[in-house]
């Protein structure tokens, strides 16, 4: 269970970068949060309940997130969160460093099967 | 404020996350429920899917935690475990740094009660004692002192006083007491408010004996008067004249010299009705008073002397006889101008140096300590940066665990210290003197300690640092403690160490030179023999006699000292040699001078009677002595000594001679010549000396019966005790061997004696520590090395010089170098103690077998452990 936390991901910051990216479509809560990112990976992604919670707190309190008091969609009271702005220029850099690394990985991987 | 708020926060955050994360587990248990599980099914597929929710939400609060203050905990903690798991290292190192840091507290506690703020008196950094440009001329004439404080811009305020002992006598006890003479303005100046009734003010002097008060010591006032509060308005006879008790000075207030703490204060213009000659307040060549000023707001020190010295020029001019060379100078107050300040602050600053450099090598030492065993944690060292420590990680727990010893060392230190201190306060070394030495630890004295401490920890925890930088995490696995990175690693140990050695050779050689001296100096020639001479010292204008009263009771008492059975020889001086407050000085001319503005030198004068000489043991080496008639009428006399003869006839034979004092004309001629001796200190440099005759000549009120007999000192005090009130009973009367009443010249000589053989047998102890760490390593490293020169048949005296070798080498060389540098630093011990001189073959040979010695102590066992290898059990293990 206890994974040293710098170790938690395949890719350091790629759970920050999908709950980034699926806040900014909209504010959700956490449980919604999961979903939302296992349905539009098609079930490829899983996102560890372990980890998420975490990741939320240290963006929370790096200023990328903030929280406020919600109702779910069964009507319970839970906590949605929404991007802020350093959230969302955070996210904008990221992304671009993570398709540069993509694209990088993809070329070495074509090399290594030719 | 980012941190508060976050602190503020951190409930109401902790608060949200358990709501989100209990929601979210409803919404699974729903979802669970859905694809058709019963509420308890779900529950627990919920649950195992989740993950465990306590872990989960602690990892998420620690998020908002701080990481440093929460691993600075967990280093402590492991810290805590090292030393409890390897006490030997821990005790070793708590104890060197409690003694370390103790001996440093305690000199900066006596450094700070003494130099820092010896006088507990508000803005005392506005406090100036003028003295002469002079070293060592601090006393100013009361005329003078009144140009001064009525002529300056500078000061806003300037008060004079004297330290003087009197008769204080209350109904039918008499005591001899310490008081100071003080200007009306002096308790104003200074900003003290009295513990009772009131204090004397300038407006109360209206002349000579205008202001008949006294005001009392809080502790005299205790203890003579028992606290009584009806104390005030009543009458006390102070030399036999009556004073009026108008108030008590505060407990904290002891005046304004550290080391003279009076039972009252009395106005300076009470100064003849005491007893003192008119002089005194008249005489502007009359010196006897210490001036202390209060500088002004926005003047400056150097502002001040300049002012000061612009008056004593105009002074010079108006009065070129009195005041000729007059010039002025501001000194730190509380320790007789610089006649104390100077010697006091040179040996506290040398001390505190010394204590300074024996806790560097306390540090140095327990830092090799601490290498060696890093060293030795060489593999889990290396495994925590395998596995992904950071360096950074590691070091911080090192220098906690060296921090957490040396704080627990400063605290035992410090203790310590706090203790000493204390028994220092209550020391009263002479029973004679007012001397009172008060050095409690405040809080610049703690800061200090905490200080201490936490540098010191730092400076031995910083020490691994460099090694482990050097640690390469695979190799250090791969052949656990290497011995490849091992040599970079002596050659700073090896560095530290012979420092340290170099260090405690001279504090030896130090501390042997002071030892020496002190035995010295009991045996040095004083130009008197002590031994067997009992000193009866009165003071008969306490006692009411006027001056030409002196003479018959003089002769009487020496009459009346000679009948007593077993006494040989007694004679009157009116001074104890190297006694309490010895002695004065007075400008001598030649015969012939007319222009008195330069003198040809000072002398030391005395007046004594006719059987001095044989009383005291002073040889006449030319001439003869004086008898009893030589009196007023008779030609002047004197006799003066060899140095005082050499100085003013140079070769030619000084019997016969004459020469001059500024008062009074008529030259006095040299009747013969004495041997040297030591006048006011051991250590002066041979110093002119005149005696005159009682008859013609009285220089002080104060007179010293001096009685040698071969009978037991308690025998002829009991004796003189009866004789003396037989002939007056309200004669104060102090009697003391005279072997006693060196005690005040030998004190300087002792204190440096204890405090270099204390910080030497510190540091002996620490470079037994050192030396014994170092070998013991050494040894322990190249066990495996021993083993097969063993096997292959090495000689014993083969395996101890190459187990040894190294750090017995060390410690030749570091003594030769300690040995030289406690000749370099004879010099700075030759003002304190007597003839000192580490060429002195004893001192020498006394260094050189305590480095010996200490060098056999600290390698035996590594000695012993490395003739005890077993080369088959040793290579079996490898």
């Amino acid at each position: 269970m206890a994974k040293n936390p710098k170790h938690r991901d395949l890719f350091a910051g790629a759970l920050e970068l999908m709950i980034l990216h699926s806040l900014r479509v909209k504010p959700m809560h956490g449980y919604a949060l999961v979903k939302h990112i296992k349905l539009v990976s098609d079930d490829l992604l899983q996102v560890e309940e372990g980890s998420l919670y975490p990741a939320l707190q240290r963006m929370l309190r790096a200023g990328l997130l903030e929280s406020k008091e919600g109702i779910s969609a069964k009507g319970r009271p839970t906590r949605i969160y929404r991007l802020t702005k350093a959230g969302i220029e955070h996210l904008e850099r990221e992304k671009s460093g993570f398709e540069t690394m993509f694209a990088g990985i993809t070329r070495v991987l074509a090399v290594a099967k030719a | 404020m980012e941190w508060l708020r976050r602190l503020f926060f951190r409930r109401r955050r902790y608060h949200d996350l358990s709501v989100s994360i209990q929601e979210h587990l409803e919404e699974k248990i729903d979802e669970f429920m859905e694809e058709g599980m019963s509420h308890k099914e779900a529950l627990q597929a919920a649950r195992r899917a989740f993950g465990n929710v306590t872990l989960i939400e602690e990892r998420s609060r620690e998020e908002w935690q701080w990481p440093k203050l929460e691993g600075i905990r967990a280093d402590l903690k492991f810290a805590l475990r090292q030393s409890v798991k390897r006490p030997g290292f821990a005790i070793t190192a708590i104890m060197t740094l409690a003694l370390g840091i103790g001996a440093n507290v305690v000199v900066f506690g006596i450094l700070n009660a003494i130099l820092l703020h010896p006088l507990h008196l508000p803005a005392p950094q506005r406090l100036y004692t003028i003295e002469h440009q002079q070293h060592d001329w601090y006393s100013q004439s009361y005329p003078d002192y009144l140009d001064y404080r009525d002529s300056n811009h500078t000061f806003s305020g300037m008060a004079a006083y004297d330290m003087v002992s009197a008769a204080l006598s209350t109904g039918k006890t008499v005591t001899k007491n310490f008081g100071y003479l003080a200007s009306g303005n002096y308790f104003d100046m200074l900003g003290v408010r009295p513990e009772l009734g009131r204090f004397f003010h300038a407006n109360d002097e209206h002349g000579l004996n205008s202001a008949p008060y006294i005001v009392l010591s809080y502790d005299f006032w205790c203890a003579r008067f028992n606290r009584n509060r009806h104390i005030l308005g009543a009458t006390v006879h102070l030399n036999k004249q009556p004073l009026t008790v108008i108030g008590v000075a505060p407990k904290e207030f002891h005046g304004t010299e550290v080391f003279f703490w009076p039972d009252f204060w009395t106005p300076l213009t009470n100064a003849v009705l005491i007893g003192y000659s008119h002089h005194y307040l008249e005489n502007r060549s009359t010196h006897n008073l210490l001036v202390l000023g209060r500088l002004k707001d926005d003047v400056t020190p150097q502002q001040a002397s300049d002012d000061l010295n612009g008056i004593s020029r105009r002074l010079a001019d108006e009065y070129p006889t009195e005041d000729y060379g007059l010039d002025a100078r501001l000194v730190k107050p509380g320790l007789l101008g610089d006649t104390l300040g100077d010697p006091v602050r040179g040996f506290l600053a040398g001390v505190m140096a010394l204590a300074l450099l024996v806790l560097l090598a306390a540090c140095a030492n327990l830092g090799s300590i601490f290498a060696a065993r890093t060293a030795d944690r060489g593999r889990e060292l290396a495994i925590r940066v395998a596995i992904g420590s950071s360096r950074w990680a590691i070091l911080r727990g090192l220098v906690a665990e060296a921090t957490l010893v040396s704080l627990v060392g400063g605290v035992a230190g410090t203790l310590l210290a706090a203790t000493l201190l204390e028994g220092l306060s209550r020391w009263q070394p002479f029973v004679e003197f007012p001397f009172h030495v008060v050095v409690l630890a405040d809080r610049k004295v703690y800061l200090v300690a905490l200080l201490l401490s936490l540098g010191s920890g730092l400076l031995f925890g910083m020490l691994p640092a460099r090694q482990l930088r050097l640690t390469d995490a695979a190799q250090a696995m791969k052949s656990g403690v290497g011995a490849e990175i091992s040599l970079r690693r002596f050659a700073l140990r090896d560095l530290l160490l012979s420092i340290q050695i170099a260090l405690c050779t001279l504090l030896v050689t130090a501390s042997l030179v002071a030892l020496r001296g002190m035995q010295r100096s009991l045996h040095a020639p004083l130009g008197f023999e002590p031994r067997g001479v009992m000193l009866a010292g009165t003071d008969l204008t306490m006692a009411g006699y006027r001056e030409e009263q002196f003479l018959p009771v003089e002769k009487r008492m020496l009459a009346e000292a000679a009948r007593i059975p077993g006494v040989s020889a007694v004679g009157i001086i009116d001074r104890t040699l190297l006694g309490e407050g010895c002695c004065g000085s007075e400008a001598v001319f030649p015969a012939g001078t007319v222009d008195f503005r330069k003198e040809e030198f000072e002398a030391r004068n005395f007046s004594i009677s006719p059987g001095y000489l044989e009383a005291s043991g002073t040889r006449l080496l030319a001439g003869r002595n004086f008898t009893w008639h030589d009196d007023a009428d008779s030609p002047p006399v004197v006799l003066v000594n060899v140095t005082f003869a050499r100085m003013m006839f140079g070769n030619t034979a000084a019997v016969g001679q004459h020469f001059l004092l500024y008062r009074g004309a008529r030259p006095k001629e040299v009747v013969g010549v004495v041997e040297d001796g030591k006048y006011a200190s051991l250590t002066e440099d041979p110093q002119p000396a005149m005696f005159f005759p009682l008859t013609q000549e009285i220089n002080d009120n104060y007179t010293v019966l001096v009685v040698r007999s071969a009978f037991p000192p308690s025998e002829i005090a009991a004796a003189l005790d009866r004789t003396l009130t037989g002939i007056d009973p309200n004669l104060p009367l102090t009697l003391h061997s005279w072997l006693d009443a060196l005690d005040l010249a030998l004190f300087p000589a002792r204190a440096a004696t204890a405090a270099l053989s204390i910080l030497g047998l510190l540091a002996a102890m620490l470079a037994i520590t050192g030396t014994f760490g170092v070998a013991t390593y050494s040894v322990s490293k190249r066990m495996r090395e021993l083993g097969i020169r063993v096997a292959l048949g090495a000689a014993r005296v083969e395996l101890i010089r190459s187990a040894l070798g190294r750090p017995l080498m060390l410690l030749v060389s570091g003594s030769t170098a300690g040995l030289g540098l406690g000749i370099l630093a004879n010099r700075l011990l030759a003002q304190i103690v007597y003839e000192a001189t580490p060429r002195d073959p004893l001192v020498l040979g006394g260094t050189v077998l305590t480095m010996a010695l200490l060098g056999l102590l600290a390698t035996w066992i590594p000695a012993r452990h490395s003739l005890s290898v077993d080369p088959a059990r040793l290579l079996r293990e490898e």
